[in-house]
C-alpha cells in the first residue's frame, strides 16, 4: 500500500481536527471545568447534536451510500436509548427502595427489593410486575450488550426478510416506515413492559452518583459523545474507502449489474443495514441519558424523516455533509422553536417562529431536494474547485446520461 | 324468603276474593298501631292487606300515605287523606267522600319512612299497571323491567287480563315470562317460561338468564353441603390453582391464614432482642429462608401464633373438596337455564361474526377511500406523494370551512365535495408542475419532496385551524343506525362511506378504461416517449392524472372528516396504512387495491376481535403481518405481468 487510509481520505484528518478543536473549546467554556459561559443545558444540547451526527453518519451510509433510504433508523436509535435507559431506571430505582426498605427494621431480602422497584417502575401503569423482557435490567453490562445486540437483531430479521424478497426504492422506505410505526404503536401500549406512553424517565441521573452535579456529568457525556462520534467517523470513512464502499456504492447506482458481476447484493445490504442500525443504538444511548427522558413519540415515523431531511440537507454521499446537517438543523431547530428567535410583525399578523419554523423546514426541504442535491456539502465542492461538468440544455437522447445540447456544442 | 312469603300471602288474598273484601276504612282502622308507627319488617302484611282489598279508594289511600299525605285526627283516632290549606288541614274520607276541614293541631301527619315507602310504592305498581293512561302503564313496566323483583310478579299477572293495549299487553307477557323464569316458586312453571322463549336474542332475556346459572366456588370435607345445586367439580392442580384453593378454605374458616411476607416480618421485628431473632442474626435475615427459619424458631418457642407453612397448605387443600356449585337451589331450572343460554350464545356467536364482518366491510371501504387516490398517483404515475395525506385533510377542512357559511348540513356537504375536489386538485395540479415534475426520474428523492411539503402542509394547517379537532357534521339523514337486531347494527354513515367507495371504482374503472384521457394516461405511463409520438402531451396528462389523484383524496377527506375529527394529524393517520394497501394489493391495478383494502380491513377487524381492548396492539400486529405478507407476494395480491409491470 503506497499511500495510508488518512492521506487517501484528508477529511478525516480534518474532522477529526475540528472536532478535538471544538470539544476543547466546549471544555474550557464549560461551567463544570472552565470558565462557566456555557450553560449546563446548553453542553447537553451540544452532545445531543453530536449524537445526532453520529446517528446522521449512519443514515448517510446506508442512503447516501448504499441508496437504500431506510425510514426505520431514529427506532433503532429509540430502541438503543430504551435499552440503556431500563438499567438506568432499574438501577437508580434500586437505590431509592433499598433506602426505603433499610427504615423497615430488617435488612431487606432480594424479592422485597425485586417487588418494591418493580412498584415503583411500573405502578404508573397499574402493573407491579417484572415483564420479561427486563430480565437483564440489573446489569449493566448485559443491558450494554443488548444496545447493540436488541437493535441489531431487529435490523438482521428485518433486513434479511426485506431484501431476500428484493423489496427495493420507495417499497423498501414504506416498508421500514411501518415497521417504525409498527413498534412506536407497540410502545405506546400500557401493557408493552416498557411504560406505555410515559416511557422511561429520570434518565439524567446516574446511579450510585448523586453527589456528582449535572455540570460534571453532562461534561462527560459530551466527551462521550464526541469520542463516539469520532470514532464513527473514522470507521465509517474506512468502510466506505475500501472495497466494500466501492461494491455499496455500485448497488446503489445499478443493483442489477453488480448482481451480475457475482457479487452477492443481499449481502452486502445487509450488512450496511445492520451495522448502521447498530451505530444508530449506541447514538440513541449515549443521547437519552443526555435527554433524561424517552418515550415512544420518539420512535414516531417522523422523526426517522427527519433523519433524512438532516443528511439530505447536509449534503449525502460523503460523511462531513451529513454531521453538518445534522448539526446545523438540529441547532436552528432547537433556536427556533425554543422560543429563542425574535418573532416577526407584519401589522396584520405577527409570525411566531415557534408556529412557522417547521413551515419553512419542509419547504426549504424541498428547495434543497431540487435545487441543491448536494445540500451544503455542495459548497465545499465548489471551493476546492470541484464542480459537476455543466451539462445543462435539452437532452439530445431518451435516455439517462445522453449527450445534452450546451454540452455537445462545445 | 319473605318476598315469597309476602306474594304467597297476596297470591293466597286474590285467590279468596270473598276473604279478603273488606273496606279499606276498616282495615286501617284495624291496624292503627301498626300504620301510626310503620316499620318495614312488619308493616308488609297491612299494605298488602290494603293493596288486596278490592276496595276502589285503596289506590288513593296508598298513594296518599306514600305522598305522606295521610292523617290521623287526634280525637277519634280516624284516618284522613288531607291537604294543606292556609289556616290548617282539608279531609277527605278513606272512601272519597269530603270530610270537611280540621285545625292544624287536630292532625297527626303520618311520615313513613323511605323502607315503608318502598313497600308501599311496590303495592302500588298493581294500580299502575292497570292505569287508565296508556303512558303511565308503559313506566309502570320499564320501571319492573329496568330493576325486577319477585313482589311485581302476582300485581304484573293480575293486571295481564285487563290490558287492552295490543303492544302493551305483549310487553306484559313478555316481562311476565321473564319474572316467572326468576321468581316463580313452581319449578315447572320456572322451566317452561325458560323453554317459551328458545334461543331469543333480547338482552333482557339474557339478563334474567345470567343471575340463574351464576355460581360460587365452595370448599367441603366430606359430602356435598345438602341442599347445594353443583355445577360441577374442581380438581385443585387443574381447575383451580393450589393458592386459589387454599383461599377458599380460608374464606370458609376451614383453615388458618397463610403467613404473608410482611407480617412476618412485623412479627420478626416486634421479637427482635441483642441483635437476633429466634437464634438468627439480624444481618443475616436477608434471605426468606433465614426468616422462615426465625419464624419457625419463634413458632416454637410460643412466641408468635401458627401460620400455615406450604406441607400444611398442600395437606389441607389435599383433605378437602371443591366444587362451583349454583346460586340458584333449583337443579332443572339451572339446567334449562344453562341450555337456554349455550342456544343463545351460539346465536349470538353467529349474529356476532355478522356484525364483524360488517365491520371489517366499512373499515375496509374506508381505506379504500383513502388510498383509491394514491392508486392514481401512486399506482398507476408511480409517483410516491406523501402529501397525499395533508391532501385528505385539506379536503376535510373544506368540508368544515362550507359549513361555517352554509348552515344546512345536507347543502354544505353537497357544496362541499365538488369545492374538496376543486381545492385539493388545485393543490395537486401545483405540486406536480412546481415540485414533482422535475423528480421523475428520482423517485427517492419525490418521497423526500413530498414528505417536506406534507410537514409544510400540516403545520400550516395547525396553525391556521388551531390543535383541536373541528367537528364536520353529517346531515341528520344520515345520524342513526341501520338496526338488524341486538347484535348486529351498522351506521348510516359507514354505509355511505361504502356506497361513496363503490361509486369511486366504477368511477375509476370508467376513467380508465372507457376515456380518452384514461387511453392517454395509461400509454404515458407505459411509455412516455412512444407517448409523446402518438401526439399526446405527457406533461399535461402526467399534470392532469396527478390532479385526479389528489382531488379525489379531497373528496375522500370530506367522507373521512364526517366520522373522525378533522385536526392536521388526520391525513398523517392514514397515510401508512394507505400506501400499504396499495403495495399490498398490487401496483397499478385498481382491483389489487380493493382487495388490499379488503385484506387490511378483515385482518384488523379480526385482531381486534381477537384482543378487543386494544386496538394499538391490532395495528401493531397487522403492520407486522403485512410485512410477514409481502415476504410471500412481493408484487401484492394482483400483480402486474408482462411490460406493464416495469423494472
Amino acid at each position: 500500500m503506497s499511500r495510508t487510509f488518512f492521506a487517501k481520505n484528508p477529511s478525516v484528518l480534518w474532522f477529526l481536527l475540528i472536532l478535538a478543536l471544538f470539544t476543547l473549546a466546549v471544555t474550557v467554556l464549560s461551567e463544570a471545568y472552565g470558565v462557566a459561559f456555557i450553560s449546563t443545558s446548553f453542553v447537553k444540547t451540544l452532545g445531543k447534536t453530536l449524537c445526532l451526527a453520529l446517528v446522521a453518519l449512519a443514515m448517510d451510509l446506508i442512503w447516501g451510500y448504499a441508496g437504500i433510504l431506510s425510514l426505520g433508523h431514529m427506532a433503532f436509535f429509540a430502541l438503543g436509548g430504551y435499552m440503556i435507559g431500563m438499567w438506568l431506571m432499574y438501577a437508580r430505582t434500586e437505590e431509592i427502595v433499598v433506602a426505603a426498605l433499610a427504615q423497615g427494621g430488617l435488612p431487606a431480602t432480594a424479592e422485597e427489593i425485586r417487588q418494591g422497584v418493580a412498584t415503583q417502575i411500573f405502578g404508573v401503569v397499574g402493573a407491579s410486575d417484572f415483564p420479561l423482557i427486563w430480565v437483564f435490567a440489573h446489569s449493566f453490562w448485559a443491558q450494554i450488550a443488548l444496545v447493540v445486540l436488541g437493535p441489531g437483531i431487529l435490523a438482521l430479521v428485518f433486513g434479511w426478510l426485506a431484501f431476500r424478497s428484493r423489496v427495493t426504492g420507495v417499497y423498501l422506505s414504506i416498508l421500514s416506515q411501518a415497521m417504525t410505526l409498527a413498534l412506536a404503536l407497540y410502545l405506546f401500549q400500557n401493557d408493552s413492559g416498557l411504560r406505555g406512553n410515559n416511557g422511561l424517565s429520570g434518565l439524567q441521573n446516574l446511579p450510585g452518583l448523586d453527589a456528582v452535579s449535572q455540570d460534571d456529568v453532562s461534561m462527560w457525556f459530551f466527551w462521550a459523545s464526541a469520542l463516539a462520534l469520532g470514532i464513527g467517523y473514522v470507521l465509517l470513512a474506512w468502510v466506505v474507502s475500501g472495497k466494500f464502499g466501492s461494491v455499496i456504492r455500485a448497488i446503489r447506482d445499478d443493483e442489477q449489474r453488480v448482481r451480475f458481476l457475482g457479487y452477492s447484493v443481499e449481502g452486502y445490504k445487509l450488512f450496511a443495514f445492520t451495522l448502521t442500525a447498530v451505530i444508530a443504538a449506541i447514538a440513541g444511548a449515549l443521547y437519552y441519558p443526555q435527554a433524561g427522558i424517552i418515550n415512544p413519540a420518539e420512535l414516531a415515523p417522523i422523526a426517522s424523516i427527519y433523519l433524512a431531511v438532516w443528511v439530505a440537507i447536509g449534503g449525502r454521499g460523503r460523511l462531513y455533509g451529513a454531521v453538518i446537517g445534522a448539526a446545523f438543523v438540529s441547532l436552528l431547530s432547537s433556536w427556533f422553536t425554543g422560543g429563542r428567535a425574535p418573532s416577526i410583525p407584519l401589522g396584520f399578523y405577527t409570525i411566531d417562529w415557534v408556529d412557522w419554523w417547521l413551515v419553512i423546514l419542509g419547504l426549504s426541504f424541498v428547495a434543497v431536494t431540487l435545487f441543491a442535491p448536494k445540500g451544503i456539502g455542495g459548497l465545499f465542492d465548489l471551493w476546492q474547485g470541484l464542480r459537476s461538468p455543466n451539462r445543462r440544455g435539452a437532452p439530445l437522447g431518451p435516455d439517462d446520461g445522453a449527450l445534452m445540447e450546451k454540452e455537445a456544442k462545445e | 324468603m319473605r318476598a315469597l312469603l309476602l306474594s304467597l300471602a297476596a297470591l293466597l288474598s286474590l285467590a279468596f276474593p270473598a276473604l279478603a273484601q273488606q273496606s279499606v276504612a276498616d282495615i286501617l282502622a284495624a291496624n292503627r298501631d301498626q300504620i301510626e308507627k310503620p316499620s318495614r319488617q312488619t308493616i308488609g302484611p297491612v299494605i298488602d292487606q290494603l293493596a288486596a282489598s278490592g276496595d276502589p279508594a285503596a289506590a288513593a289511600v296508598l298513594t296518599a300515605w306514600e305522598a305522606k299525605q295521610l292523617g290521623l285526627r287526634d280525637s277519634d283516632g280516624a284516618f284522613f287523606i288531607i291537604e294543606k290549606t292556609d289556616d290548617g288541614w282539608l279531609l277527605t274520607a278513606p272512601d272519597g267522600s269530603a270530610a270537611g276541614t280540621a285545625p292544624k293541631g287536630d292532625i297527626k301527619e303520618l311520615k313513613p319512612n323511605a323502607g315503608v315507602r318502598g313497600l308501599i310504592a311496590t303495592a302500588l305498581v298493581q294500580f299502575t299497571l292497570s292505569d287508565p293512561d296508556p303512558a303511565k302503564r308503559l313506566a309502570a313496566l320499564e320501571s319492573i323491567a329496568k330493576d325486577p323483583k319477585a313482589d311485581a310478579l302476582v300485581p304484573l299477572r293480575a293486571a295481564l287480563d285487563t290490558e287492552t293495549d295490543p303492544v302493551l299487553k305483549t310487553q306484559k307477557q313478555r316481562l311476565e315470562r321473564l319474572l316467572t323464569l326468576r321468581f316463580d316458586p313452581d319449578s315447572a312453571a320456572r322451566v317452561a317460561a325458560i323453554e317459551s322463549f328458545g334461543a331469543e336474542l333480547g338482552l333482557d332475556l339474557r339478563a334474567a338468564l345470567n343471575p340463574l346459572v351464576a355460581t360460587t366456588r365452595i370448599a367441603y370435607a366430606g359430602d356435598l353441603p345438602a341442599g347445594s345445586n353443583l355445577a360441577r367439580t374442581l380438581t385443585p392442580g387443574s381447575d383451580l390453582t393450589e393458592v386459589e384453593a387454599y383461599d377458599l378454605l380460608v374464606a370458609a374458616n376451614m383453615a388458618p391464614a397463610r403467613l404473608t411476607v410482611e407480617e412476618a416480618r412485623k412479627a420478626l421485628v416486634a421479637n427482635l432482642k441483642d441483635g437476633m431473632v429466634g437464634g438468627v442474626a439480624l444481618a443475616d435475615l436477608n434471605t426468606q429462608a433465614a426468616r422462615d427459619t426465625a419464624y419457625t424458631a419463634l413458632e416454637t418457642a410460643g412466641i408468635v401464633p401458627a401460620a400455615a407453612t406450604d406441607a400444611e397448605v398442600t395437606a389441607a387443600v389435599a383433605a378437602h373438596r371443591f366444587a362451583e356449585v349454583y346460586a340458584e337451589p333449583d337443579p332443572a331450572v339451572t339446567s334449562a337455564a344453562a341450555a337456554a343460554l349455550s342456544g343463545i350464545t351460539i346465536k349470538v356467536g353467529t349474529m356476532q361474526a355478522a356484525d364483524l364482518a360488517l365491520d371489517a366491510i366499512s373499515l375496509a371501504s374506508i381505506y379504500f377511500l383513502a388510498a383509491i387516490g394514491l392508486a392514481i398517483t401512486f399506482g398507476v404515475m408511480r409517483v410516491i406523494n406523501m402529501a397525499h395525506g395533508e391532501f385528505i385533510m385539506l379536503g376535510a377542512y373544506t368540508g368544515y370551512v362550507v359549513q361555517q357559511f352554509i348552515p344546512n348540513h345536507t347543502v354544505s356537504i353537497l357544496v362541499a365535495l365538488p369545492l374538496a375536489f376543486a381545492v385539493t386538485f388545485a393543490a395537486g395540479v401545483a405540486m406536480e408542475r412546481l415540485v414533482i415534475r422535475h423528480l421523475y426520474k428520482r423517485p427517492l428523492e419525490t418521497l423526500l419532496a413530498t414528505f417536506g411539503i406534507s410537514i409544510a402542509l400540516q403545520q400550516i394547517a395547525k396553525n391556521v385551524f388551531g390543535t383541536q379537532a373541528r367537528p364536520l357534521t353529517a346531515p341528520s339523514w344520515l345520524d342513526g343506525a341501520l338496526t338488524f337486531n341486538d347484535v348486529v347494527s351498522i351506521s348510516y354513515i359507514r354505509i355511505a362511506i361504502f356506497v361513496l367507495a363503490l361509486v369511486f371504482l366504477l368511477f375509476f374503472l370508467w376513467l380508465m378504461k372507457r376515456t380518452r384521457l384514461g387511453l392517454e394516461v395509461r400509454a404515458v405511463t407505459q411509455n412516455p416517449s412512444m407517448a409523446a409520438s402518438m401526439g399526446i402531451n405527457p406533461d399535461r396528462i402526467n399534470m392532469l392524472t396527478f390532479g385526479l389523484g389528489s382531488g379525489i383524496a379531497g373528496i375522500a377527506g370530506v367522507a373521512i372528516g364526517l366520522f373522525a375529527k378533522v385536526t392536521s394529524e388526520l391525513g398523517s393517520d392514514y397515510i401508512v396504512q394507505s400506501f400499504m394497501t396499495v403495495v399490498v394489493g398490487g401496483v397499478g391495478n385498481i382491483w389489487g387495491t380493493l382487495a388490499g383494502a379488503f385484506l387490511i380491513g378483515t385482518f384488523q377487524k379480526g385482531i381486534e376481535w381477537l384482543n378487543p381492548s386494544n386496538t394499538l396492539a391490532a395495528q401493531t400486529y397487522m403492520i407486522l403481518l403485512i410485512i410477514l405478507f409481502i415476504q410471500f407476494r412481493p408484487r401484492g395480491i394482483i400483480a402486474l405481468k408482462g411490460r406493464a409491470a416495469g423494472d
